[in-house]
């Protein structure tokens, strides 16, 4: 699994820390950013689930293939 | 219901809708509303002075719409909806973050979201919980009864929003009927006022906290010691800026823990469900988010044309969202006037959705969490004190939240 954020668009609402906490972290600027070891989702079902809380759609998630 | 795809056309047969509409039940939404409840995406809704604007009313509209650049909260611009006749006053207010586009609204929200992260809530509890214990405490030495708002609900948030803002809680009674002022009135004058005097308040509290050679550890102190020192922001903005914190900060949150109490209360059977699993009060605070819906009625202003579920909204039309009703879209959630804490998902859009989706949700979860856990676990025996009936809420054209709760145990 590949997973973006942007930071740019990032509001630091925290939506993805709080729907996959074991992934997604907010860094000192409150921004979304992942947990060093978890870049791939970790096989986290949330991972879907945060991008879909993102009031701003700033995670992309794709499958990663091979 | 209809399916959310219904493209035919805005008019509800029987003429447009009032909004907003009292509350015939405090946690449901208006019986009035139930025209906007059956199936189509956005309908046309009457003001009080007979404008129409757009109410939108389906979910996953509504995630799109309040997504859209394309879409204003600068009340300045024409064409602003404008729900109460007290708020005209403010139309051609610079309201700071919320009442700001992007890029201004991401500068300034950008100097608060360090403060109100996850992690940063979380830190917080352990304090949080001290301020409910001792107000718990407090209420219980003196009480039964008990008039639950101004015993509990209300300075719970309040003092934390002062510890957290910097400023003096010694103030909250002065602070609190403002904020009481600005957001009911009841007339325009009184809106006016109180924010002139919010304005006054808080702006000698920064320009105080400005000479201070050692800045204290809140945010007010923190913006005045490194954004307005620099320049980042101007003391108007600044000034707003920390009545928005102040006023969102402690308003919002009391009325869902009165409000939330008093619908568990009426929900006998899902409060003994709590009560076995405490493991279950996340999901419980985030269904009351649902449920309630205080905050009715999000505004904006269409920049462009928008073509959306079939309706065009024209530039200059106003738009609403009735967040009870969106939160209730049955494409969404099944049964949606039950209260139910083992629903899939928590994507209510109760703290808003988009950019201005609400800067304090986290740390509002923590003291709902804390505040209704510690409530219910301390008075295993508390209920109304006097019929139901007889409580009375706000008005629709408010945040929702109960007057006053009188409670026993």
């Amino acid at each position: 699994m590949h997973i973006d954020i942007d930071k740019d668009v990032c509001i630091g609402a925290g939506q993805c820390a709080l729907a996959a906490p074991g992934v997604f972290t907010q860094d000192d600027d409150g921004y979304s950013t992942l947990l060093p070891g978890r870049e791939d989702g970790a096989g986290d079902a949330n991972v879907r689930e945060a991008a879909r809380a993102c009031p701003v759609s700033a995670i992309t998630v794709r499958d990663s293939t091979g | 219901m209809t399916e959310l795809t219904d493209t035919t056309g805005p008019a509800a047969p029987a003429g447009p809708v009032a909004f907003p509409q009292d509350r015939t039940c405090p946690y449901h939404p208006p019986t009035g509303y139930d025209p906007l409840r059956d199936g189509r995406p956005l309908s046309r809704v009457t003001l009080y002075d007979g404008r129409e604007v757009w109410a939108v009313t389906a979910h996953t509209t509504a995630r799109a719409l309040l997504a859209d650049p394309r879409l204003s909260t600068e009340r300045r611009r024409p064409g602003f909806p404008v729900p109460t006749p007290r708020f005209e006053a403010a139309r051609n207010r610079r309201v700071a973050l919320l009442g700001l586009d992007d890029p201004e609204h991401h500068r300034q929200r950008r100097m608060l979201i360090p403060s109100f992260t996850v992690k940063r809530a979380a830190a917080l509890r352990p304090w949080i919980q001290r301020i409910v214990d001792g107000l718990l405490d407090t209420m219980i030495a003196q009480g039964p009864p008990a008039e639950l708002v101004s015993a509990f609900a209300l300075p719970v948030p309040s003092m934390v929003i002062c510890g957290l803002l910097g400023v003096p809680y010694a103030d909250h009674e002065f602070f609190e009927e403002q904020s009481r002022r600005l957001l009911r009135g009841p007339t325009g004058a009184d809106t006016v006022a109180a924010r002139e005097r919010l304005e006054e308040y808080l702006g000698g509290l920064i320009d105080a906290k400005a000479k201070e050679a050692e800045p204290g550890d809140g945010i007010l102190d923190e913006l005045v010691h490194q954004r307005l020192r620099t320049g980042e922001l101007d003391r108007t903005d600044a000034v707003s800026l920390a009545i928005i914190l102040l006023v969102a900060g402690h308003e919002t949150t009391a009325n869902m823990i009165s409000l939330g109490t008093y619908t568990l209360l009426q929900h006998p059977d899902r409060l003994a469900e709590l009560r076995a699993d405490p493991s279950l009060l996340p999901a419980a605070v985030e269904e009351l988010m649902r449920m309630l819906s205080i905050a009715e009625g999000l505004q904006r202003v269409a920049l462009e044309d928008i073509e959306i579920a079939g309706t065009t909204i024209r530039a200059g039309d106003g738009v609403l969202f009735s967040t009870s009703v969106i939160n209730r879209d049955t494409s969404v959630y099944d049964d949606p006037d039950a209260l139910d804490f083992h629903r899939p998902d928590r994507h209510h859009i109760a703290f808003g959705f988009g950019i201005h989706q609400c800067l304090g949700q986290n740390l509002a979860r923590a003291e709902l969490e804390i505040a209704l856990g510690s409530l219910f676990t301390r008075l295993p025996g508390l209920r109304p004190a006097v019929p139901a009936e007889e409580i009375p809420f706000k008005p629709g054209d408010t945040i929702q939240g109960m007057l006053e709760l009188p409670v026993t145990w």
